[in-house]
């Protein structure tokens, strides 16, 4: 199986890469090339940092167009989700809109960023089926994707929000499966298996 | 809810992890990779380590071994110790550490912490803090506890917040080594001037210590280095004993 992951300066690829390998994936493919992207048996969409300067680096590359028309597995981690959302109130830039979440600012009634392990709730069958009931993920985040009818994942903090979403073949997730331990290394293989 | 975090410190001198430690299953206690697996095992819910390493020539030790925690544990890690530039942390955070932080050089150059800020964002960079409660004044250190920096603890933890804190790891020296409880009133003081997390460090002895932190201190984490390696304290036992005292852990 073929994962690529999509490097456009944004994201943490080194401790992806480590978790990907970990779980027994062969072969990784680190690329911003459209065509090794959509190549690709799954895609893995990370990101950290600032929407704004993220998205800036997706359109560098062209990738804007492409992730949205990908058909494969695609699942966005932490800013990757948050990207592929409606609209962010973190700078000017619109999201991909592939999720109807629009992501919003915390209101900081709690410490922020929401930094640590939370437990994620699952509502629904389509990828939660074999997932626990409940379980720990490791989240860091200043911003957040609403709840909607996507939300197949929810956490709790100073409001509820979407942990992780699903609309056909792309998955989003808040947290860093690949830094939550057991519980993550079990999301990553889901994920590998649809 | 978001759960309270238990933190095992690793000293690392030259890529060998320093302190006795009196694990069972543990074939070799000085490689500290093999130590971090067994902490991510049992439940520690992150790791950080202190590079103690003195010769500035053997620093890149501590990339290399960086690489290789990254590759075996599945939990986030800190790394601190000689970190003056956003070079240095570039170099860490690109072989797989989480985090980074900031001590000495923070408080020298206090722009180093918005300028790793800037680069990697806020929660990549924590700022730790020694301190020692003098005078009634917790008066800050520098140099791992030698020098006074001619700051204060509030002020400090507060300047460092608005400069692009992540994370406040602030030690008391008073209770550091004590095994007495950690510094409760300083803890709770902290945790009510600060909008991001604190990390109480210093004075670990039993499992109530924790609890205290957590319920007196406010602390979101708590940090502990001989506790763990000596054995004194499974994190597993640990970790139940909180929930009986309606403290959320993983």
């Amino acid at each position: 199986m073929k994962v690529v992951i999509i490097d456009y300066g944004a994201g943490n690829i080194a401790s992806l890469t480590f978790a990907l390998e970990r779980i027994g994936v062969t072969e990784i493919i680190l690329s911003n090339e459209k065509e090794t992207i959509i190549g690709g048996d799954k895609v893995i969409f990370p990101g950290v940092g600032h929407a704004s300067y993220a998205m800036k680096q997706l359109k560098q590359y062209g990738l804007e167009l492409v992730i949205p028309a990908l058909k494969q597995p695609v699942l966005g981690i932490c800013l990757g989700m948050q990207l592929m959302c409606k609209a962010t109130d973190e700078g000017d830039e619109q999201g991909l809109g592939i999720f109807d979440a629009n992501v919003k600012k915390f209101e900081p009634l709690l410490k922020v960023p929401h930094m640590g392990w939370n437990m994620v709730e699952w509502n629904s069958p389509a990828f939660g089926a074999e997932m626990p009931v409940a379980d720990w993920f490791y989240f860091v985040h200043g911003f957040y994707a609403e709840i909607t009818s996507q939300t197949i994942g929810r956490t709790e903090y100073i409001n509820p929000i979407s942990a992780v979403l699903k609309k056909d073949n792309f998955v989003g997730c808040q947290f860093h499966p690949e830094k939550s331990g057991d519980s993550g290394e079990q999301f990553l293989k889901k994920f590998l298996r649809i | 809810m978001l759960a309270k975090r238990i933190i095992p410190c690793l000293d690392v001198k030259d890529g060998r992890t320093v302190k006795g430690v009196n694990f069972v299953n543990i074939i070799d206690a000085g490689n500290p990779v093999e130590l971090a697996a067994q902490y991510a095992g049992s439940g520690a819910d992150e790791l950080l380590f202190l590079d103690i390493t003195a010769s500035h020539e053997k620093r890149s030790t501590i990339t290399a071994l960086v690489m290789k925690v990254a590759k075996e544990i599945n939990i986030p890690f800190t790394v601190g110790g000689g970190i003056s530039s956003v070079e240095d942390a570039a170099a860490l955070l690109k072989a797989g550490a989480d985090k980074v932080s900031l001590n000495s050089a923070a408080i020298l150059r206090p722009s180093l912490i918005g300028e790793i800020a800037d680069r990697f964002g806020s929660q990549c960079v924590v700022v730790a803090i020694d301190a020692r409660l003098q005078d009634n004044r917790w008066e800050v250190f520098l140099n791992g506890g030698r020098i006074p920096a001619g700051k204060e603890l509030f002020q400090w933890a507060k300047e460092a917040e608005n400069l692009g804190a992540g994370e406040i790891l602030f030690t008391s020296m008073n209770h550091d080594g004590t095994k007495s409880g950690f510094a409760n009133d300083a803890l709770k003081t902290l945790s009510e001037l600060i909008n991001i997390p604190v990390i109480a460090s210093g004075g670990a002895g039993d499992m109530q210590h924790f609890a205290d932190a957590f319920l007196l201190g406010n602390a979101d984490a708590a940090l502990a280095a001989s506790v763990f390696h000596y054995g004194l304290i499974a994190i597993p036992d640990l970790k139940s004993y909180l929930k009986t005292k309606n403290i959320v852990v993983r």
